[in-house]
Parts: structure tokens; sequence; C-alpha cells
């Protein structure tokens, strides 16, 4: 991927429609959080019982695992473990292929990209339906989420509105928001009704009473989830929350961070499938536990990781993603949390660059509602591309000399007044070009060193 | 009078070989704060280029080198809140392992400070009789606002000066794109980053830039400069020191 990266960023960098459709829903997001947080009372409070929320869950994961697990099977559901995104994906289908389903709705799930379930889907040859309204534009597009809360964030209104134009059967004379949304949603409809399996993810699985909560804006969830007979949930082992006090105070800042909303339009709790009572709702509910990877993560250094609650705004807040956009990143988690994740899916030999392609500015962290340690975590995986030697020769033994160099303090005085001599010779004030620095001075000027060393002309003071 | 602090300038190596009237204005300004300062000839470098690179050995290496050039002093002053920060945030973590240089880590860090932190809140300092009519805006520098919370402090301290006007800069605290070694491991996505911080610093119409970290500045300046632009940049402790009329950065002294 190392290539793969900065030729994507590159790519993403000279599109003028992606800088503006990233600039207007994560600018968007950005004034809405900050006036949300700042009306929040006691934000850094909630904040920080969030954090310790999600670390004592990981802490203690077996336990609530083992709970969830009896209560959700009390309530009727059927719970399946899987290690691997292979052997999740391999469930989820034998699930559908029992119930002999021709087609599936599907309602937004980063897990489900996480394990490629949509591929999956459709080798198997069932067809897929996505009810999200950003995850129908892409699926249309034939391409992946550039965002976690906004999967289609990299499409302009325009270009949606283009794409419904060729793709839709019905023709919409209107190019208003309304009317785009009223065209995919009677595209949607009638998908949603045929299917016989719903599939979702999770935002949180509650161990006291095996519920499953989801939250959207669209309500696209429950519209997949209660018509057709079978309800299929994967959902990620870090989900798990002891009870709903815990997952409402995780809610409120899940919207207000993502959004900058209090809460979203629906949040809905399943508590197993349809009983003898109920009107509606699936006959059959499957809770599908992933870990792929999230063990080894919390063994590994990254524990603080999995306290995540995919609110995306690390990426809104992103100098970086701000400016290539999330498909640049190549995982499935864009962003800071992607150049955190991918090592850890994909391995770091696969993704170095994704560490190394941020500026260390801390505003990830400031902004994330779960206190999780980015930079920190970036640098970890900075480390280990180090150790592992994964890093160009030429940077290492530039670093590594000059360190040898620092060490030396004698020497450290007389290449600094050689390098500042050096600089001096090509002229000016201002330097344009200067051999070994072009990835400075192709884009910007250097101020020409001003004379001798502060250390060289202290020293002449003090004579 | 109460008695003059005892203080050591970490001279950080931009400021050693690109800008020395930084420290030279660091040392002013300290002094007329009443501090006595020693610059102790055995430091070199903080370590970050080895720590931002991964390069973890080098840069516990270069820590303990540094807490033995600067440990005797009562206080440690840097003109920059990135070396601070890797000081006072970096070292006792990255030390934490080590039984006999953790306590020797977290001692140096209590005792290290940014300048502007420190004139504020150690010394409770303000500039007197210092005049530069000119309207002038502020650019937050990550590390030293996120590591060390430095926002407010050197708004107060050029409260204090005649004449300057400070201006909002829109994005103050956004990042210049600047990142040590990311500006020249990612040239084309920092110049995206720059480009638009540049935009911004125009469009706040101040005449001159002022930032307290080295790195950050020459990285705008450059990138005004490229652009055509006629806003000046310096480093606050310049402008605090009463040098704000000399030579801004890039311009022949
Ligand atoms: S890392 Fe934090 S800010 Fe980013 S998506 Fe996860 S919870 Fe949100």
């Amino acid at each position: 991927m190392s290539a793969g990266f900065k030729a994507r960023a590159a790519e993403a960098l000279v599109d003028p429609l992606l800088k503006i459709a990233v600039e207007r829903t994560a600018g968007t997001a950005e004034a809405k959080r900050a006036a949300s947080v700042a009306a929040f009372d006691a934000f850094g409070a909630a904040r920080t019982r969030a954090a310790a929320i999600k670390d004592h869950v990981i802490a203690h994961l077996g336990h609530y695992l083992e709970q969830f697990e009896t209560n959700a099977i009390a309530a009727g559901a059927q719970v399946h473990w899987a290690e691997t995104a292979d052997e999740a994906c391999r469930i989820v289908i034998d699930i559908c292929r029992k119930a002999g389903a021709k087609s599936v709705a599907r309602s937004k799930s980063m897990l489900g990209e996480e394990i490629g379930l949509p591929h999956a889907l459709a080798e198997a040859g069932i067809e897929r339906i996505e009810t999200d309204l950003a995850e129908h534009i892409i699926q249309l597009a034939g391409e992946r989420p550039s965002h976690i809360v906004w999967p289609a964030m990299h499409k302009t209104r325009e270009q949606v509105s283009a794409l419904f134009r060729e793709r839709h059967a019905e023709p919409h004379a209107e190019e208003t928001i309304a009317a785009m949304a009223e065209s995919a949603r009677r595209h949607l409809r009638a998908g949603m009704l045929a299917a016989d399996v719903g599939i979702s993810g999770a935002n949180f699985l509650l161990a006291d009473s095996g519920s499953v909560c989801t939250v959207t804006n669209e309500g696209n969830a429950e519209l997949s989830i209660v018509p057709p007979r079978v309800h299929i949930v994967t959902a990620g082992i870090e989900k798990l929350v002891p009870s709903m006090d815990h997952a409402v105070h995780l809610l409120r800042l899940l919207a207000r961070s993502a959004t900058g909303a209090a809460l979203t339009q629906y949040t809905t709790f399943y508590t197993g499938p349809k009983r003898a009572e109920d009107l509606d709702g699936p006959e059959e509910m499957h809770i599908v536990l992933v870990d792929n990877g999230r063990t080894k993560m919390r063994a590994e250094g990254l524990a603080e990781m999995l306290r995540c609650i995919r609110c995306g705004a690390c990426m809104n807040h992103c100098v970086v993603f701000r400016q290539i956009g999330g498909h640049a990143y190549g995982g499935t988690y864009p962003g800071p949390i992607g150049a955190v994740l991918t090592p850890a899916l994909d391995g770091i030999a696969a993704s170095r660059d994704l560490p190394q392609a941020c500026t260390m500015n801390g505003k990830c962290q400031e902004v994330c509602p779960v206190n999780i340690p980015l930079p920190t975590l970036l640098r970890g995986w900075r480390e280990k591309s180090w150790r592992e030697g994964l890093e160009p020769a030429s940077t290492r033994s530039a670093v590594r000399l000059w360190a040898w160099v620092a060490r030396r303090p004698w020497l450290y005085r007389l290449s600094a007044r050689v390098a500042v001599r050096g600089m001096r010779l090509f002229g000016g004030s201002w330097i344009a070009a200067l051999p070994l620095a072009g990835g400075w001075t192709q884009h910007r000027d250097l101020p020409a060193p001003q004379g001798k060393t502060f250390m060289e002309q202290m020293r002449e003071r003090q004579r | 009078m109460s008695e003059r602090r005892q203080v050591a300038l970490f001279v950080t190596c931009l400021v050693d070989t690109m800008r020395p009237r930084v420290g030279f204005a660091a040392i002013d300004a300290l002094e007329a704060a009443g501090c006595d300062v020693a610059v102790p000839r055995a430091q070199t470098c903080c370590g970050q280029p080895a720590l931002n690179s991964g390069d973890r050995r080098d840069a516990e290496a270069l820590a303990r080198a540094t807490i033995e050039a600067l440990e005797g002093y009562p206080f440690v002053v840097v003109p920059s809140g990135s070396c601070a920060g890797t000081i006072r945030v970096h070292y006792p973590e990255i030390l934490a392992h080590d039984p006999i240089w953790s306590p020797r880590a977290a001692a140096l860090a209590a005792r290290t400070w940014e300048i502007l932190a420190f004139l504020d809140q150690v010394c409770g300092w303000r500039p007197e009789g210092v005049t530069l009519p000119v309207s002038a805006t502020y650019h937050d520098s990550c590390a030293g606002l996120r590591e060390l919370g430095i926002k407010a402090q050197p708004r107060r301290l050029l409260g204090a000066i005649e004449g300057l006007r400070l201006t909002p800069l829109g994005g103050e605290e956004t990042c210049c794109g600047f990142g040590g070694t990311f500006c020249v491991k990612y040239p084309a996505i920092s110049n995206a980053i720059t480009d638009e911080k540049a935009a911004a610093i125009e469009a706040s119409g101040a005449e001159l830039l002022l930032a307290g970290d080295l790195g950050c500045l020459m990285n705008m300046a450059g990138k005004l400069h490229r652009r055509g632009s006629a806003v000046r940049a310096m480093h606050t402790v310049e402008v605090l020191a009463g040098m704000g009329d000399g030579p801004a950065i890039g311009e022949e002294a």
C-alpha cells in the first residue's frame, strides 16, 4: 500500500469536487459539534465517564460477553462467535442459505465493511439492498464508503443527483434534496419489503438484557430489520456495555460528536425475535459476535482503541483527512482511526504510510468523546515500523546520523555552523530551491539562516 | 526586590541555526522578567525528530543527554511549545520503564516551561514601555496548545504592548501543516494544508503573524512569501522583548 497511499492522496488533492464535498459535510459537522459541546454542561466529565465505561468493559470483556450471550439466548436470539472476518461471513451466509434468502436488506454497518460482507454476499449469489441512503448511493456508484458516518461524503449533491437520474427508473425533474430523497425512497422501499433477511450492525450490545441497539437518522435499520423473516446482527465484541444506563450515556456523546445533534432520529433496542404476542418482527434473530483482531489489539497495546464508538469526529477534524478524503486511506476506516486500525487489521508492512501521514497536531484526541490517545497510538505504530525496518533507508540513516551527531555537543555545534554557512551560499534572504530540501522548497520558500548560530554568537559575546 | 530566578535556556535546534534572534530575545525578556539566564553548553536537540520518526532508541538516548545537560537548574525555559512539550510530556513517558532515569525525567519535566507560559504564569511579567503599532494575528501551534495548554498566556502578554492590535485568525487552532518531518515526507498534503492556513492569515487582514514555534512560523512564512503575500512573521518573544521593529522571518538584517 505504500506507493498506493501517496498515489491515492495525490489524486485526491487534485480533485476539486472531492474537496468541496468533504468540506461541506465535515465543515458543517465541525461547527455543529462545537455548538452542541459548548451547550453540553460538564462535557468533560461526561467524556471521562464514557472512557471509564468502555475501559471497564474492555478489561472485563469475557464476563460481559458471557452475560450478554446468556440474556440474548433467554430472549430467544441465537448467538454465534466468529474469530475472523471469513468465519463471520460464512456464518452470515449459512444463515441466509438456511432461510432460503434470495435477497437481503442491509442497514449500514462498518463492521460489515470490515469483514467484507458485501463482497461475500455477492460471491454467494445473494442480492443485497443497501438501505442507508449514503450506502445506497455508493452501491449504485460501485464504490466503497469514504467516511464511517457519511459513507458518501466524497460526493457532491450534484454528483448524487446525476447518479440517481441515470440509475433510478423513475425520472425526477428537480435536483432538490427532497426530490432526491423521494426518488431513493421509492427505489428502496420495495427492496426492503421484499427482502427475506435483514442484516444490521450494532452501536451497542447491552449485557444485562441481551439487547442490540442501533441508531440511524433515516429509520432504515428499523425498516430493514422488522419486515424480513430473519434478522442478523453482526457486531464487534467491543460493542458491549453493561446496561441501558451506560448505553444512553454513550449515545449522548455519540450523536453530539458525530453530527452535533442531541440524539439521532431513531434509536432502537431489539431484544430477541418476534414473540407470540408481537404483531410484527422477524421470526429469527441471530447475533454474530466478531473478534477479527480485537483480542489481539487488546493484548498488544491497543486496548484504548477499543473504546471507539465510531462517531467520526476525529476524521472530521483531521487536517489530513479534510484534504484527501477517506478513500486515500485505503482501508475500511479512514482518518485517524483508520491510521490506527488498518495496520492492526492488515499489518503494518502493508500500511506503514498511514501512521506516518499525520502532523501529530493532537486535534483528533481533543475531539474524541472517549479520549482515545490517537497520537500516542500512531507513534506506537511508527516505532513498530522503525523496529521492523520498514522505514526507507534514507530516512533511517538520516535520523540515526543526526542523533549520533546530537549526542556529541562539539560535533553538533560544528555541524550547525557548517550547515548554516552552506545554506547562506544559496543566497539572499529567501531560498527558493535547496538541494536535499526539495520537499520543503517545492511548495514554499525557505527563510535563509540569519548568519552565525546562536551558540557561536553567545560564545563571542562572552569572550 | 525578590530573588532572581535561575533559568537555563534551552535553545532549540531551529533557533540555534535559523533564527538566533529568538534566543537573544528570550534572554532579554527573561532578564527583564527578573531571571538570571544560563545557556548550558552541553545541550543539543531535544530528540523530537527521532521520537516522531519511531526511532525510540535514539530518542531515549537524546532524552538522557538533554536531562544531564539541563537538570542542575531550578527552571528550564524553551522558546518552543513543541520542544517544551517533548521534555515535559514525552520524556517521562519514554523513560517510564527505566527505574533510574524515570524520576530524573519527571523532575526535569516538572521544572521545564515554554517561555510564554513561564513569563506569564511563573514570573507574572508584562513587557513595559514596548510600543509596536501594528495589526498582528496569532496562530496557536498544536503542541503548545494541546500538550501544554498555551492559549491565554501569549494573548495576555501581547495585550501589554502599546499600539499592537490583535486581529482574530479564522481557524487559529488548526494545524499549519508543518508537523516536523511530515512536511517533507508528504509535501503535497502538507502544501494543501499550509495553503489554506496562509489564505486564512491573509484574510485576517493582519500585517504581522505571531506564534510561539519557529518551525510552524517558518512553514507559514515560507508559504506566505511564495504566495507573494505582504504579511510578515515573527516569534512572539521577539515582539515581547522589544525587537518587533527588526527584520521579520526572511528579511535581511
Ligand atoms: S476514535 Fe474517538 S473521535 Fe474517532 S471515531 Fe472513535 S470515538 Fe469518534
